[in-house]
């Protein structure tokens, strides 16, 4: 209670792949690739069926400024441009190219001319890099700062708080040299006095691989937090790494933070360096499903059964797969689902990691409450979206949660709190948007009552 | 490929669960268990069986009559029927253990909608049901050591200065569990040792304990001035056994660690209050009762402020 670290959950670590360097698969027959990898509008498709392509080829361009252009990671021809069913529920546009084998690489490719800032940035949009964490922002937006001075320090994420998950390890020793010349890109062209790069200490080399580059007076510090999920939460890094608090409803750079993932920034420094963007993954392919886990490098767009058939099959039937850690992926609901940019982890679970325990009733023993990084009171969120009690919501601040899933995993009840408060979000929405919708029509009604004098 | 499970994450699970919890409850009950068939003979395993019986019993045949689905292998209906045989006196006859049993199986906790959703503690009320429908059972303590049953006055009755010519048991006897009272809470020691397992379980946290023992202790060093006193207090009666297995019972206690402390804090001021100033000799019961109602609101008003929650 007098802890000054956020709480959370130790989750088994599970890092099975983290000792292989990571394996290239060969080129799947078809990627599919849908155009909405990222948080922000759709990108808009810029090839034709039937046309061919090639490595490092751009197929579609960003739509807007919260956008991001999309390259293909492989030569082919273009088959389809069809809507495809995303895990989320959503349907968006999608392109379906035929490789040829080849992996030819696309002839127009320079690295960019980065001089200044704006150019920097300009890059950075170039790349197609959104936030390879998870969230998928674009890296572009969240390095758009209007007032440079108001960073106070950039904080690289290396914790990689999430079970099995071992490709931003690999990343931070295989690719190290590329994170390194992202941190010195990020000390040149946007004046960062402070880069904290957070590693959760269940990762000693990898927080070593670093210690050994920082000199002294040189503004970068290794941080080694310990091993407790969700360490790597953006909000969660920023409070252990600088004791910054990231005010509701505002951004980290209002809190003086950037939160940079490490594998975000090596592809970033690569599309600077050699101008070959984003296209290609290392994913780790693990679960109790799965016979030869490791870490594998594929093209985005890349099916997932590939993924799979290349780490040598199923050695039990898959029941549950997922993108992303068990603690917060997503549930996909067939093989055919694609690699996407934001894709770190592809798990496959047999029957019995697959189906949870039943539900009992909250028997209130608050273990929710204590283990919530923010503070929040999960049990009584729940009750009040049962009781239908937005207001309540409003108070509880069911808003602040980040799905992370500590109450869920904690909870002896078995509860499905996650899914609830992801629910309560929706009744608060739906709420606040009609009781502004209310007062705007009692302001206009009012002010024609005004008139009406 | 249609039959993969889709679901919200988190897709794993810690293997707590509530019979996980309550089975540790249990475990922890043992020693005392072990200590009152020493202490008290046979009878007290006989009196712990009917209350367990009764309880469990209980539970499913309410689910059985409203027709849902059975609860009794959360076991949470085994620690009610265990923590109100500790709660009787040996002697008790079995028609009111077990009609005890049921009330606080059916009346306090099924009628309120079941676990996690009774306000006040099943066991602790259907003691103080008992205490006032069986007066005279529910008083008849048995002093152990002494050849065959003789009735005698427990040590916060001869604290009390009720009962003339009462002499109070060595600290040790204290310590062993060897004097009046009822069969599961006489042992300090076999207590004390489950509240350890529970703590280093985590299935309980310190909070409510410290601030609940703490408080009598202080309280009655301020009453009388006397360590030796307040050390009979604390070792007297049910606080121990209140403090460490009933205080700290999750549905009817704050969920919170600043609630637990208060929780604690106040049941350790009305028991002071009951024993040195009430006409009862023992408050261990009233106390947690009374704290029980105000523990919604204690939560409530103790909840942690949400990191970064701007005030709207």
């Amino acid at each position: 209670m007098f802890s000054k670290t956020l709480h959370g959950v130790r989750v088994p670590h599970r890092k099975n792949t983290a000792g292989a360097a990571p394996e290239r698969m060969p080129v799947p027959a078809i990627v599919t690739i849908p155009m909405s990898m990222h948080i922000g509008a759709p990108a808009k498709p810029v090839v034709n069926v039937g046309d061919e392509v090639s490595v490092g080829q751009l197929i579609a361009e960003a739509a807007g400024f919260v956008s991001s252009p999309i390259y293909s990671g492989v030569s082919g021809k273009v088959k389809k441009l069809d809507d495809m069913l995303m895990s989320g529920g959503q349907f968006v546009p999608a392109v379906t190219i035929e490789t040829d084998g080849k992996q030819t690489l696309f002839e127009g490719m320079t690295a960019p001319k980065v001089t200044d800032l704006e150019e920097f940035i300009d890059a950075v949009r170039k790349s197609g890099v959104v936030g390879l964490g998870g969230a998928g922002f674009p890296t572009a937006v969240k390095l758009s700062v209007k007032d440079l001075s108001k960073i106070e320090a950039v904080i690289i994420n290396g914790a990689e708080c999430e079970p099995y998950i071992t490709s931003d390890t690999r990343t931070m020793l295989d690719d190290a040299d590329l994170v390194w010349e992202g941190i010195e890109l990020l000390k040149k062209f946007m004046q960062v006095k402070r880069i904290v790069i957070g590693i959760e200490d269940n990762k000693p080399q990898c927080v070593s691989a670093f210690r050994t580059r920082c000199k002294a007076g040189d503004g970068v510090e290794v941080k080694a937090l310990p091993a407790l999920y969700p360490q790597g939460g953006e909000k969660v890094l920023i409070y252990n790494t600088i004791g910054r608090v990231v005010p509701e409803g505002k951004l980290p750079i209002d809190a003086g933070a950037i939160v940079i993932n490490c594998t975000t920034l090596a592809a970033v420094a690569k599309y600077i360096k050699t101008g070959m963007p984003l296209v290609e993954k290392c994913v780790t392919v693990d679960g109790s499903a799965v016979k030869n886990p490791k870490n594998v490098i594929a093209p985005i767009g890349t099916p997932v059964k590939d993924l799979f058939e290349f780490c040598g099959g199923f050695k039990a039937e898959p029941r549950k797969v997922l993108y992303g850690g068990p603690m917060m992926g997503l549930a996909v609901p067939d093989l055919d689902a694609p690699v996407l940019k934001n894709t770190n982890a592809v798990l496959a679970f047999d029957e019995k990691d697959a189906v949870l325990p039943k539900e009992t009733s909250c028997i209130k023993c608050g273990r929710c409450v204590a283990h919530c990084p923010f503070n929040l009171a999960p049990a009584d969120i729940e009750t009040a979206f049962r009781l239908k009690k937005p207001e309540d919501l409003e108070a509880l601040k069911v808003n602040l949660c980040m799905e992370c899933g500590c109450c869920a995993y904690v909870c002896p009840a078995n509860r499905p709190l996650v899914q609830v408060n992801k629910l309560a979000k929706v009744m608060l929405r739906d709420y606040q948007s009609a009781q502004k919708a209310a007062a705007e029509m009692l302001k206009a009604k009012k002010a024609k009552e005004e008139e009406n004098k | 490929m249609s039959n993969f499970t889709v679901a919200v994450s988190p897709h794993i699970k810690d293997k707590t669960n509530t019979s996980s919890i309550m089975r540790d409850v249990l475990i922890a009950l043992c020693p005392a268990l072990i200590a009152s068939a020493v202490i008290f003979g046979a009878r007290a395993l006989l009196v712990t069986a009917i209350c367990v019986a009764f309880a469990v019993g209980g539970e499913w045949m309410f689910d059985k009559i409203v027709k849902k689905p059975s609860t009794i292998g959360d076991l949470s209906a085994v620690v009610t029927g265990v923590l109100l045989a500790y709660n009787l006196p040996v002697g008790i006859p079995l028609w009111q253990a077990a009609f005890g049993s049921l009330v606080a199986i059916i009346v306090v906790k099924q009628l309120f909608g079941g676990l996690g959703q009774n306000f006040a503690n099943p066991a602790i009320t259907a003691r103080i049901i008992m205490l006032l429908a069986f007066s005279s059972t529910m008083t008849a303590w048995v002093i152990p050591g002494v050849a065959d049953t003789v009735s005698g006055a427990t040590p916060l009755v001869i604290l009390k200065g009720a009962e003339e010519g009462g002499t109070l048991p060595t600290i040790t006897n204290m310590l062993l569990g060897l004097r009046g009272g009822c069969l599961g809470e006489t042992s300090a020691i076999a207590l004390i040792l489950g509240g350890a397992y529970l703590l280093i379980r985590r299935v309980i946290s310190w909070h409510t304990p410290v601030a609940f023992i703490g408080t009598v202790f202080l309280f009655t060093l301020l009453v009388k001035g006397d360590v030796n006193y307040s050390v009979y207090q604390v070792l007297s009666g049910g606080l121990l056994l209140g403090a460490l297995f009933m205080a700290t019972d999750y549905s009817t206690t704050p969920s919170t660690d600043w609630g637990r402390i208060i929780f604690g804090v106040g049941c350790g001021l009305i028991t002071v209050l009951i024993r040195v100033w009430g006409n009862y000799p023992e408050g261990v019961s009233f106390s947690i009762l009374l704290m029980n109602i105000l523990a919604p609101y204690i939560s409530k008003a103790t909840r942690k402020k949400p990191l970064g929650g701007v005030k709207a």
